[in-house]
């Protein structure tokens, strides 16, 4: 697929963001993210269809997202793909969520 | 299903939550078993398990040869192999030559070797730049590679993964295996870094 996924030589991306003493993960989602795509990884779906999920981003999408977001989509998308979870799931637990903890 | 750029990390920290809560419930995922996934690769699998493999290389001159010609089954021997490093090709640093690992796609990295891979490795820049300017994005993390070397790239894939073993530095002729792979660091192993003789300043972000 050539998709902006493809980046090697591209131009105009800038310097090399290097953080010194980095943490593994940078917030606690983050690492929620990481254990729910690895928790379901092989169980629900293979990896290589995850990696093809974080391809189907849109481009400007994709540019403008960092890892774990590109991962939180690619998560989205498969749960809701095998029917294992929707969009109206999410969005009510939020909201429930929201309200519960001010 | 899109990711809206105005997202906030609380709104996302939510849906996350949102998320999580779901798939407990649904008995998708385990709670328990998603605080031992973070565990694991917070404090158990990181570059001191690469560091293991390259100090052996340096002391046991029949196992970098294995090494060398077949990386997965070496690391194998050392009981190393794991998750996203199930095919592994082990480069070598000499004085003429100098190699360098990214994944032009993605960010495929061997995850059981050095751990999960750093927000450089990972960000757009290096990942397009890394295979049209190597050493302009070597110095940028204060390695200078003279126009005498030859840098080699090596693009990795969901099925393949690299490792660079780095020059033994001088100095080090009377250190043991374990003290050996102390000197050894995760930019060392992607080729972002030499691996600097015992007693010298942190290198940038190692």
């Amino acid at each position: 697929m050539n998709g902006p996924h493809d980046m090697g030589g591209m131009h105009g991306l800038g310097p090399i963001p290097i953080e010194a003493n980095e943490p593994v993960f940078h917030s606690e989602w983050e690492a929620k993210v990481f254990a729910m795509s690895f928790a379901t990884f092989g169980n629900f779906f293979p990896v290589d269809e995850t990696r093809h999920a974080s391809e189907l981003m849109p481009p400007g999408d994709y540019l403008s997202s960092s890892y774990y977001e590109r991962w939180l989509y690619a998560l989205e998308l498969l749960l809701a793909k095998h029917n294992l979870l929707s969009e109206a799931e999410i969005k009510a637990r939020m909201t429930q969520l929201d309200q519960s903890d001010p | 299903m899109t990711v809206p750029h105005d997202r906030s990390e609380a709104d996302i920290a939510l849906r996350v939550k949102a998320i999580e809560s779901l798939l407990v419930e649904k008995g998708i995922v385990d709670s328990a078993a998603l605080d031992t996934i973070i565990e694991t690769y917070e404090h158990k699998v990181g570059p001191h398990i690469g560091a293991q493999i390259v100090a052996k290389a340096w002391v046991d001159a029949a196992f970098k040869q294995r090494l060398l010609a077949d990386g997965t089954s070496a690391i194998a021997e050392l009981g190393l192999t794991g998750f996203s490093s199930e095919h592994m090709v082990v480069v070598e640093n000499t004085p003429e030559v100098h190699n360098l690992i990214v994944c032009t796609l993605c960010s495929c990295y061997p995850w059981a070797i050095l751990g999960l891979p750093p927000t450089w490795y990972k960000s757009f820049a290096y990942r397009s730049r890394a295979v049209i300017e190597p050493r302009s994005v070597l110095a940028e993390f204060g390695l200078a590679i003279p126009e005498t070397v030859e840098v080699r790239v090596w693009d990795s894939n969901a099925d393949l993964r690299y490792l660079v073993l780095p020059e033994r530095p001088a100095g080090t002729e009377n250190l043991s295996e374990a003290e050996l792979a102390t000197l050894v660091t995760r930019n060392a192993m992607i080729g972002t870094a030499k691996v600097p003789p015992p007693n010298s300043p942190t290198p940038l972000a190692a």
